[in-house]
């Protein structure tokens, strides 16, 4: 058993876990590389189907490409896809620094499908190495009935025996992922021949290493063009990942407090 | 300088009392590796700064405003780094008691632990604490830091006198320390060289340490042990779905379901998008596999090999750490997970209170938060599991109350026997007889029904001077009636048993049948056996229910000590006697006998007279004034 097929059994046995736990459950698909890994890991975990609706919050500002490669994958993956649109700006915090009230918006839609589905958990791609707050994350992670995190009071996990009974109105995320780095993604997209949308790659001697709305998401410098060459170009950077995301950079605090409200 | 992901990052839990510098060791050891990203060191000097204070390296985990403000860790945090060998993931775990539930979430996942201590302080509670739960949690792979040694002007007999104390507390919990390296992280002495400031020093530095650390093995070679986590039917497959916490499975082997102890062969290992079908897999794979036939099978149960199978049992000791608001206590209930196993279990004693300052143990009624214990549980059900010692992935478990996880346990035996049933019937080709002396007739004949009375209580309770008394007055009244104790059970019988808890309750199970012989031949039995466990009796109960009465022989252990007849409980206190009911096995009383009979304040005839009048009322044909 090697590096990938660990991280890939434990991901497996956290997908299942949540599978026999909760009948209304989720799965984001943001259409991001780590989303497109959980999406084949949920397949691997369920020999082939993913047997819960994948949902998607549309802000509307997404990249062209991204939105072609959701329609192509929905169809040949025979998923059953869900399409929640966004609120407008207006109705978000004005108090947010303006990259975060932006992003904010994907919190605000998923409450709403939450709420109109009755949605018991979400599945989200996140992982402890992308950010620091993240890194605090549990795997089974209960959230308030407004859908708001508490890290000063998370129930402990430990042995793989996560929380899965809970008061009425909690609602849980669920971070099949957690515990994978970028590398682990780009890898295991390597050897698994997983699609991802081709912004990731080098043209004109730039590449997203992130993907989110066009406005907020920029690029970085880079000649990687294959995957070959962005596990290169990884395993000899110092930069962070998400240092093309604005919001994690406006305030010193920004993304914790978009988290604690909620955001993924 | 990055290393390649390929090989697994080394899992290394900081702990420590609160204080001690865990945060700003694990800054430093980041930034002397050159593991920080771009600008953030520059970041930490700047935000040291502006708070007005000299560089504070803990500033590179603190991520979290609130952590910044009290200046204690919370939450664990993971830190990715590496060294010239390898990748490391670093789990940054809280000191403050109050937060000792995230501490345990973090140690439980690493396969190495570094216990960092302020040379000014000194071991404290928590240090001592971490230091115990450590070894509950199976972690034993232990470095040890004595920081802020700048703050004893880098002195030798400091680390000399520390170290002593260190490695006496450890060795107490069966640890040994890989080395104990004295450092300054805010200094950098100690971290990634030898420090220059203690030149007295020859040992390891940190770095060199953490380095020497082994990684983790799958526990392949050991037995099988694949507990269901579910059951799938997404398409005509039947798959049942789980993680093989150890040994390895084929395709065509025969496998045995515990507790269900049905046995049924692999007929294939199923997977998606992989080339070739799998013939094999090993501990650690998340597996699915189709069995050859449609056996009711569902979460909870556990697979393993027809040899090796997992301990069968309702009740097991366990060594626990407490993290409820509420206390543990005697007599509550709550939900245990075990692997994937689900089942209420009530506590049934707890043996010690261990007091993590000196490591000694005291009596209790209750484990109060962050305590740790013994305790014994008993399942409304049977559950498949293992000695953590054997096989630590189904030898523990966590205790759940309402919604919360409160505590979690390593499993021992010790006194307990295993009860998959031994009293399966291997043989075939049986055929019953039809008797055509029907009990009925046999009643007539004697006058009274056959029966068992099952009299159990500690040595010295009384069991075979009231059974050879009652023996004696029911035969002069005519009574067909005969007396199995450890005499003539032990020298014939079962003269191939010892003492061990397996021992007595096949001991205990061979009277069960026996007896029922008799009882069925129309005679009274009176069996005088110890047979503590409750688990045996009920089995010698579901042997014969209809024949089958519980009579407890009661008296507490110091009355039974007072008399003690054959000297048994001196030999035992002074340890020549192992497993000695009472004394170091347990009793577990009877909780709804027939009769029982408490002969702590009667006379040998008050007792006697008792049991006869329950005799009379149960068994002659002519009591309550006539016959049938």
């Amino acid at each position: 058993m090697d590096h990938l097929d660990a991280l890939e059994a434990q991901s497996v046995y956290i997908l299942r876990e949540a599978f026999n736990k909760f009948d209304r459950m989720g799965m984001l698909w943001s259409l991001g590389k780590d989303s497109n890994v959980m999406v084949w890991l949920a397949r691997k975990a369920f020999l082939g189907h993913v047997p819960f609706p994948l949902m998607f919050c549309d802000t509307g500002k997404k990249f062209p490409e991204m939105y072609a490669f959701q329609k192509k994958y929905a169809a040949e993956w025979g998923v059953n896809l869900i399409v929640k649109d966004c609120p407008p700006i207006e109705e978000i915090d004005p108090t947010l620094p303006p990259a975060t009230r932006s992003a904010a918006r994907k919190t605000e839609a998923l409450k709403r499908l939450i709420a109109e589905r009755d949605i018991q958990a979400v599945i989200a791609g996140i992982r402890r190495d992308e950010e620091a707050t993240r890194a605090k994350e549990r795997v089974f992670s209960p959230r308030g009935e407004n859908a708001e995190w508490d890290f000063r009071d998370q129930p402990p996990e430990f042995w793989d025996q996560f929380k899965t009974d809970f008061a009425p109105g909690t609602h849980i995320r669920i971070h099949p992922i957690l515990h994978w780095t970028e590398l682990d993604i780009w890898r295991y997209i390597q050897r698994e021949n997983i699609p991802i949308v081709d912004l990731y790659f080098s043209n004109n001697g730039k590449r997203y290493r992130s993907l989110g709305d066009q406005d907020i998401t920029f690029p970085i410098q880079s000649e990687a063009s294959t995957i070959e060459e962005i596990i290169a170009e990884l395993e000899a950077t110092t930069i962070a990942e998400r240092s093309g995301r604005a919001m994690d950079h406006e305030a010193e605090d920004a993304f914790e407090r978009l988290r604690t409200a909620g955001y993924m | 300088m990055t290393l390649s992901s390929e090989s697994p990052a080394l899992k290394l839990v900081v702990v420590g009392h609160v204080d001690h510098g865990k945060s700003t060791l694990i800054g430093r050891l980041l930034h002397d590796t050159d593991s920080l990203p771009d600008g953030k060191a520059e970041a930490v000097i700047k935000m040291s700064e502006r708070r007005g204070m000299p560089v504070e390296w803990a500033f590179v985990l603190d991520a979290l405003q609130a952590e910044r403000d009290q200046g204690i860790t919370i939450d664990t945090t993971q830190i990715f780094f590496n060294t010239d060998k390898r990748n490391y993931v670093i789990i940054d775990a809280p000191g403050h008691k109050e937060f000792l539930k995230n501490m345990v979430s973090g140690a439980a996942l690493s396969d190495a632990a570094l216990l960092v201590i302020d040379a000014k302080d000194g071991m404290q509670e928590q240090s001592r604490r971490h230091g115990y739960i450590l070894h509950l949690l199976g972690v034993r792979q232990v470095a040890v830091v004595i920081n802020k040694m700048d703050l004893v002007e880098y002195r030798e007999e400091r680390y000399q006198e520390l170290t002593g104390e260190i490695r006496k507390y450890l060795s107490g919990l069966g640890l040994e320390a890989a080395a104990i390296v004295p450092i300054s992280a805010r200094e950098g002495q100690g971290m990634v060289a030898r420090p220059d400031r203690m030149p007295w020093y020859e040992g390891p530095h940190l770095v060199e340490v953490l380095d020497g650390f082994n990684p983790p093995v799958l526990p392949t070679d050991r037995p099988l042990r694949l507990p269901v986590q579910d059951v799938y039917k997404f398409d005509e497959r039947r798959i049942i779905a789980g993680r093989i916490e150890s040994g390895r499975i084929h395709t065509g082997d025969r496998i045995l379901i515990s507790p269900s102890n049905k046995t049924v062969t692999v007929k294939s290992i199923e997977s998606w998008n992989v080339k070739d079908p799998a013939l094999g897999a090993s501990a650690g794979q998340s597996v699915g596999i189709t069995l050859s036939e449609q056996l009711f099978i569902e979460r909870g149960q556990v697979i393993s090999h027809e040899s090796n199978p997992p301990i069968e049992t309702n009740v097991f000791r366990a060594r626990i750490f407490w993290l409820g608001k509420k206390p543990l206590e005697v007599g509550k209930r709550y939900k245990l997970k075990l692997a994937t196993n689900e089942q209420t279990v009530e506590v049934q004693s707890i043996e010690t209170v261990i007091d993590v300052e000196n490591l000694t143990s005291s009596a209790g009624d209750k484990l109060e938060r962050n305590g740790i214990g013994e305790v014994t549980l008993r399942a409304r059900a049977m559950l498949a599991l293992d000695e953590f010692a054997e096989n630590p992935k189904t030898g523990r478990f966590v205790l759940v109350d309402e919604y919360d996880t409160v505590g979690g346990g390593i499993i021992f035996m010790e006194g307990y026997p295993d009860q998959r049933a031994r009293g399966d019937v291997r043989s075939t080709n049986i055929t019953a007889v039809e008797h055509r002396v029907t009990p009925d007739l046999r009643a007539r004949a004697n006058g009274h029904e056959g029966g068992i009375l099952w009299l159990t209580g500690l040595s010295g309770a009384g069991k075979s001077t009231l059974a050879i008394e009652a023996e004696q007055q029911l035969f002069a009244k005519g009574y067909q009636v005969y007396v199995l104790d450890g005499d003539n059970i032990r020298f014939g019988l079962s003269s191939d048993l010892g003492f061990a808890p397996e021992d007595r309750a096949e001991n205990i199970r061979r009277v069960g049948e026996v007896a029922k012989l008799f009882a069925s031949a129309g005679v009274l039995v009176l069996t005088a056996f110890i047979s503590p466990y409750r688990a045996d009796r009920d089995r010698a109960r579901s042997i014969a229910p209809d024949l089958f009465h519980e009579v407890y022989v009661a008296a507490d252990v110091a009355t039974c000590e007072g008399r003690d007849p054959k000297g048994l409980y001196k030999k035992a206190r002074a340890g020549e006697i192992k497993d000695f009911t009472g004394v170091s096995a347990p009793y577990e009383e009877p909780v709804t006998p027939e009769l029982t009979v408490d002969t702590s304040d009667k006379t040998v005839n008050e007792s006697v007279a008792e049991l006869l009048a329950y005799v009379e009322e149960n068994f002659s044909l002519t009591r309550n004034g006539g016959g049938r």
